[in-house]
């Protein structure tokens, strides 16, 4: 199977690679044939900036996964109420005794106002429950969307127009207030009103209302593509062996379709996390005791006046995260399509 | 041109009516009784019976939707009185008609969105316009940079550095608030600037990036070289020519984010503890507050679709093909 959308980008800068690969180890005559996904691996090792988003990027996911292990070492838990047990550790207005927000050897990023319980382990947690559930919600977003593009194009007719409608028409709702408003109603279906809501039932309820009003860019963009390979001699080559859609879609599309997916994907999962943090900031998220960084900057913007340390290291850290994700999300769509510079 | 924007209303109607039967269909498939949430916790079977036939529950629900429907357009009587024309039905809770809530809460929010929108297009707008003008300078470097780190700001984040700043520390502005602009324009200005700042700082960057990106490119284009070789000015081929035609991509991806934007508000709102349509929203989910939200969502969606047909009708302004067609 040739895939003629890397070829084409590809072949410019191979030729410059050999050139300088030949200059510089003097072996001209082993000529090695790489895939695409080398070449943009080359490409992307080459661009500093994409490096280090990267490494920052792999940071966030590391001490995410490794929240149990770090907690062990540090010897505190996003749970216990340290400020109530130990009542030197908040002042008469429930707001941090020490200074900077309560930040001592003991707590590194302070104490949380009010109920007393470790910043630091607040703000790993929290994080570990937002990335999780953006990860989850965004492979399931890709999902549709690349299902439902290359249903679209590469059927057309009929079925492409309704799944287009389908499409403009969620893409008109207003996105914010469907996702507020919907929280309920999945929970709903799920649990009864008068029991307490599990964890697992607000964690589908997100990702659900995530994913239904997610999908539609990537699918447009997949659709997009897949309507113009659909023309390309190759897919009409399988046509006429007789291959099924099925593995049409499976053998001949999708293979040329990883670029857009891809590149597409890196940029919706910071946006993905942003929508969760912002159902927790508004108070249709996840509920206590489940730690979670978009509750944070609740609590934060509620004390603010009192306690602005608080705010500090959730702030900061969001503000490094989708930084360092946008800046990898450009880096990965220069290493794929080298035609468009930036 | 006049065909355009009626086929455009049209469509957007038969949006308005499909999101309606969707929402609706969706709280209606809930498997709670909504008279039990109005009802409260001492409920008799009794009260329950009157609070069904209050609301008009008892109907099979395609005929509710239809009386939800038509009281938009003639208006209906309940039990706590008549409801005028635009009727989007009464509150569970406060027994209010919720069209006269949507109504307290809404001009807030259309202040937030409208004004958020001006000051991140004049903002986002003007700096790539500059950025581009002296593209590779050092102007354009800090500009660029700049954008990228703001726009990875979040609104909720930005929000209480700006009061800190601005209000907690300097004391030279006042905590926002809302004053209606029929009351006192200065002091609906003054209590609504820092949320327009923080909230159109997302959206700031992005429109930098593109209106640098797109006037490069049009500065490049034939029409603007034949323009120069004329002899005209250099601001006048600048504004007139690139600066226009850069304009066309902008307008479409603004026409998306419309929808965004009225998110934005609606996070601007809770980080200033502002109450309009954003917070009337939460409120009625938690108070399961069914109609409330109903109206809400038709009435927010109706909104966007209207600044849609707008946005498209401003096409035809900037570009001629639109109004040839």
């Amino acid at each position: 199977m040739t895939s003629p959308i890397e070829i084409e980008g590809a072949e410019a800068s191979t030729e410059v690679d050999e050139q300088t690969e030949r200059k510089r180890s003097a072996e001209p005559e082993k000529l090695e044939g790489r895939s695409p996904g080398q070449l943009m691996w080359r490409r992307f090792k080459r661009d500093r900036t994409g490096v280090v988003s990267a490494y920052i990027v792999l940071f966030f996911f590391l001490i995410a996964a490794l929240a149990p292990l770090i907690s062990k070492l540090y010897g505190k838990n996003p749970y216990t109420l340290y400020g109530q047990d130990d009542p030197t550790l908040l002042n008469d207005f429930n707001m941090p005794a020490g200074p900077n927000g309560g930040i001592t050897s003991e707590f590194w990023f302070g104490i949380e106002p009010t109920l007393g319980r470790d910043v630091f382990m607040q703000l790993l947690y929290g994080m570990r429950t937002s990335l999780y559930t953006a990860l989850v919600a965004t492979i399931a977003m890709v999902f549709m969307g690349v299902l439902i593009g290359l249903v679209g194009g590469y059927f057309g007719g009929k079925v492409d127009y309704w799944l287009g409608r389908l499409t403009d028409f969620l893409l008109a709702f207003p996105q914010q207030l469907f996702m507020i408003a919907a929280m309920p109603v999945i929970t709903a279906v799920f649990v009864a009103p008068d029991e307490e809501t599990p964890t697992y039932i607000h964690a589908l309820a997100i990702i659900g209302v995530l994913w239904f009003l997610g999908w539609m860019g990537l699918a447009r963009l997949i659709r997009a593509v897949a309507l113009s390979l659909r023309e390309r001699e190759f897919v009409e080559a399988a046509k006429v062996a007789g291959a099924s859609p099925w593995r049409i879609i499976r053998k001949e599309l999708l293979p040329n379709l990883v670029t857009p997916i891809l590149v597409q994907g890196t940029y919706m999962l910071p946006n993905t996390i942003l929508s969760v943090a912002f159902l927790s900031f508004v108070g249709v998220g996840y509920s206590e005791p489940t730690p979670d960084w978009g509750r944070m900057f609740a609590i934060g913007s509620d004390i603010y006046e009192q306690d602005p340390v608080y705010m500090f290291f959730p702030g900061v850290a969001m503000v490094v995260f989708v930084v360092a994700f946008n800046l990898l999300g450009d880096s990965v769509r220069d290493a794929f399509d080298p035609k468009t510079g930036r | 041109m006049l065909r355009f924007i009626l086929r455009r209303t049209f469509g957007a109607m038969l949006i308005l009516l499909l999101i309606s039967a969707f929402t609706f269909f969706m709280y209606y498939a809930i498997p709670q009784d909504p008279a039990t949430l109005a009802c409260g916790k001492n409920c008799t079977p009794d009260a329950l019976a009157i609070i069904h036939k209050n609301l008009g529950l008892d109907d099979p629900i395609p005929v509710q939707y239809w009386k939800f429907l038509s009281g938009i357009f003639v208006g209906r009587d309940f039990a706590v009185g008549h409801c005028p024309a635009p009727c989007f039905g009464v509150s569970f809770r406060d027994q209010q008609m919720v069209w006269s809530t949507i109504m307290d809460r809404f001009p807030l929010t259309l202040s937030l969105t409208i004004g958020g929108l001006i000051v991140f297009l004049i903002v986002g707008l003007g700096t790539g316009m500059i950025a581009a003008r002296y593209r590779g300078t050092w102007l354009d470097k800090v500009f660029s940079s700049i954008s990228l780190v703001l726009s990875s700001f979040q609104i909720y984040f930005l929000g209480p550095i700006v009061l800190g700043i601005f209000v907690y520390s300097t004391g030279w502005l006042d905590k926002p608030k809302y004053v209606p602009f029929s009351d006192n324009p200065g002091q609906w200005f003054m209590g609504l600037l820092i949320p327009w700042v923080v909230m159109s700082v997302i959206f700031t960057a992005n429109y930098t990036r593109m209106s640098r990106s797109t006037m490069i490119e049009q500065l490049q284009e034939e029409h603007v070289r034949a323009a120069r070789a004329k002899g005209m000015t250099g601001r006048y081929v600048f504004f007139r020519y690139a600066w226009r035609g850069s304009l066309i991509p902008i307008l479409t991806i603004l026409g998306m984010d419309l929808s965004a934007l009225l998110g934005g508000a609606v996070v601007t709102e809770f980080t200033f503890g502002l109450a309009g349509i954003g917070r009337l929203a939460v409120e009625s989910v938690v108070g399961k507050d069914l109609p409330k939200l109903m109206g809400v969502m038709l009435f927010s969606a109706a909104f966007i679709l209207l600044l849609n047909v707008i946005v498209d009708a401003l096409y035809a302004v900037i570009d001629p093909r639109v109004r040839l067609s």
